[in-house]
């Protein structure tokens, strides 16, 4: 449903997207995430045909952005940032008025408004002025905007942010509902939105795709390896200790890590699937050092997309 | 074209929903009052006084009263046009409306179209206030009326190449006040060039003079039509949306 292709947008000098491919299909939701200034929303304003791509392609419901715009605008519905709101009018009328913009025929507005409204709970606030409405009530009339004409592609710039908990969890129910008729892109900073609401991610940093995969996958690839972290005591030093840690079978990485009163610490990371808890204990043990503790630190999908996006920082500084 | 219509309608109701519409038509009304009633004064004032004096040539009203209230509301509608235009754009960029329109399936001819369409509505009801004036001549006397209707076509003429000009302005700031003082600035320009081009006689003067867009009135003010003058008009309205056009594209590539 939508395919981008080699995607590069750079403003100035800058290239706020990089080369960026991916393909979303039919029916799926899809969740983008990245840190701030990733260029998530840059990507969804070239999706939405609003800034033209300095290079490569995308294409929604097999239209092309650049050269059939008009197609792909009245495939998409799309909720900005900052919802695209008139406060000098009321929820009602502003609807009206996107309906009509996007083409809904006069005999159907009625309908689909009342239907719309009933979805985001907006009913009860129909004639208030949209400037009079709280910050959760505005995002949720900026969502009714995005779908009034029942698009086949719904593009939504982090569509929870600002909303307490409870909204959240509705919003992010509306969004999981809407899924199926419609093809979803949304973009999110926050870990358990993705995994709440999303089938796949694609995670962007800098401009960069760093890693795209269903969420299921990247979770247990993620919960597959274990991190643990060792504190520990009457060690000569830390490098030895290190070089000892390291010797462990099992071990993929250890980090030394700052620890307090005088006890030392680091975190070590193991390989794919193995255990190795009990081998640690036995190295720290037999060595004569004082162990204090040793506890699992389960590889939070935080973690890794910390990882994921800070390693690409490093490798983009070379 | 129903797109354009959807536009144009918003903003007329933007127009309605602020104090700025009321405002603008009671201060108008007021001021074209008094010069109606001025004009209207001096002219039974003269016509007594030539009728003293025995002379009794027919005064025509036309020439005496709706000629210099035209003129004057011209000049009047010339300070119009910022708070009309002002918010066109810019208020849109600001808020990020824009966003809402250049994702929506209409071209960007249709938004511009129509906001200027809305203007040019806008600056009609405004000097539909004026009329009330002069449309009470027509219980005492018989003023043709065709010179009128030319002098109102020729003032929404003027008032539609302003509102061009100021839609364009619009598109280049987000901050309404700044793109509201820069159409007034060109407004003050156009009607100062107006007196100084009043006495040129170079070449250079009669250019000035030809793009003064306050100069072209001056023969609707008459009752007359002139091509030149319509033309004049339709060139710098299509002139200001087609910048306006640039200026909404460029936005695009820029941001
Ligand atoms: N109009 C602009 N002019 C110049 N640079 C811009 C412009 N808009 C965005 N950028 C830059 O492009 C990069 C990507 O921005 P973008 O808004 O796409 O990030 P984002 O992933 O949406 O971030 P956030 O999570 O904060 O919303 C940033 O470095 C930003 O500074
Ligand atoms: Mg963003």
């Amino acid at each position: 449903m939508i395919k981008v292709e080699g995607l590069t947008k750079r403003y100035a000098r800058m290239a706020a997207v990089d080369n960026v491919s991916f393909e979303v299909a039919k029916g799926q939701i899809v969740g983008f995430l990245g840190p701030n200034g990733a260029g998530k929303t840059t990507t969804m304003r070239v999706l939405t045909c609003f800034l033209p791509a300095t290079e490569g392609r995308a294409e929604v419901a097999g239209y092309d952005v650049t050269t059939q715009p008009m197609e792909v605008k009245r495939r998409i519905g799309y909720l900005p940032e900052t919802p695209p709101l008139y406060p000098d009018m009321e929820v009602c009328e502003y609807l009206e008025f996107v309906g009509r913009l996007k083409g809904v025929p006069k005999s159907n507005l009625k309908q689909r408004l009342d239907e719309v409204a009933e979805r985001c709970s907006i009913a009860d606030v129909k004639t208030k002025l949209i400037g009079k409405l709280s910050k959760g009530y505005r995002q949720r009339v900026g969502l009714a905007q995005a779908i009034i004409h029942n698009p086949d592609v719904l593009i939504l710039d982090e569509p929870t942010s600002g909303l307490d908990p409870k909204q959240i969890i509705e919003t992010r129910d509306l969004i999981k509902s809407l899924a199926g008729d419609h093809t979803i892109i949304l973009s999110t900073h926050i870990l358990p939105e993705v995994e709440a609401v999303c089938e796949r991610v694609i995670i962007i940093n800098k401009g960069k795709v760093v890693a795209t995969d269903t969420v299921d996958n990247l979770t247990h690839r993620l919960r597959g390896s274990e991190a643990v972290t060792v504190e520990l005591t009457g060690a000569p030093g830390a490098d030895d200790v290190q070089r000892k840690l390291e010797l462990v079978s099992g071990v993929s990485r250890v980090v030394a890590k700052e620890g307090r009163g005088g006890m030392l610490k680091f975190e070590v990371e193991s390989l794919q699937g193995r255990q190795i808890r009990p081998d640690l204990a036995r190295a720290v043990v037999e060595s004569g050092w004082q162990l204090h503790e040793l506890h699992s630190a389960a590889f939070s999908l935080e973690e890794v997309f910390i990882e994921l996006t800070s390693s690409q920082a490093a490798g983009g500084a070379q | 074209m129903s797109s354009i219509w959807v536009i144009c309608r918003k903003e007329l109701k933007g127009y309605f929903a602020s104090p700025i519409a009321y405002g603008l038509m009671v201060f108008f009304a007021v001021i074209a009052g008094y010069f109606s009633f001025m004009a209207t004064a001096i002219f039974v004032q003269r016509g007594m006084e030539s009728q003293m004096m025995g002379r009794g040539m027919p005064m025509d009203l036309n020439e005496w009263v709706i000629r210099p209230v035209l003129m004057n509301v011209s000049v009047i509608g010339l300070f119009m046009i910022p708070m009309i235009t002002m918010r066109l754009f810019a208020e849109e960029k600001r808020s990020g409306t824009i966003e809402l329109l250049t994702t929506s399936p209409v071209t960007d001819l249709q938004v511009i179209l129509g906001k200027w369409l809305a203007s040019v509505l806008m600056y009609g009801a405004v000097l539909g206030v004026s009329l009330i004036g002069l449309v009470a001549l027509f219980a005492w006397g018989k003023p043709d009326w065709k010179p009128m209707l030319i002098g109102y076509l020729g003032l929404l003429l003027q008032g539609g190449s302003l509102l061009a000009i100021g839609t364009f302005i619009s598109t280049c700031t987000r901050n309404q006040i700044v793109a509201g003082v820069a159409t007034f600035a060109i407004c003050l320009l156009l009607w100062v060039l107006d007196w100084v081009t009043a006495f040129a006689t170079s070449t250079g003067g009669k250019v000035i003079s030809y793009l003064s867009v306050v100069q072209h009135f001056e023969g609707f003010s008459k009752g007359v039509l002139d091509t030149k003058d319509l033309i004049f008009y339709l060139s710098v309205i299509f002139f200001g949306l087609f910048l306006t056009s640039r200026s909404m594209e460029s936005l695009r590539w820029r941001s």
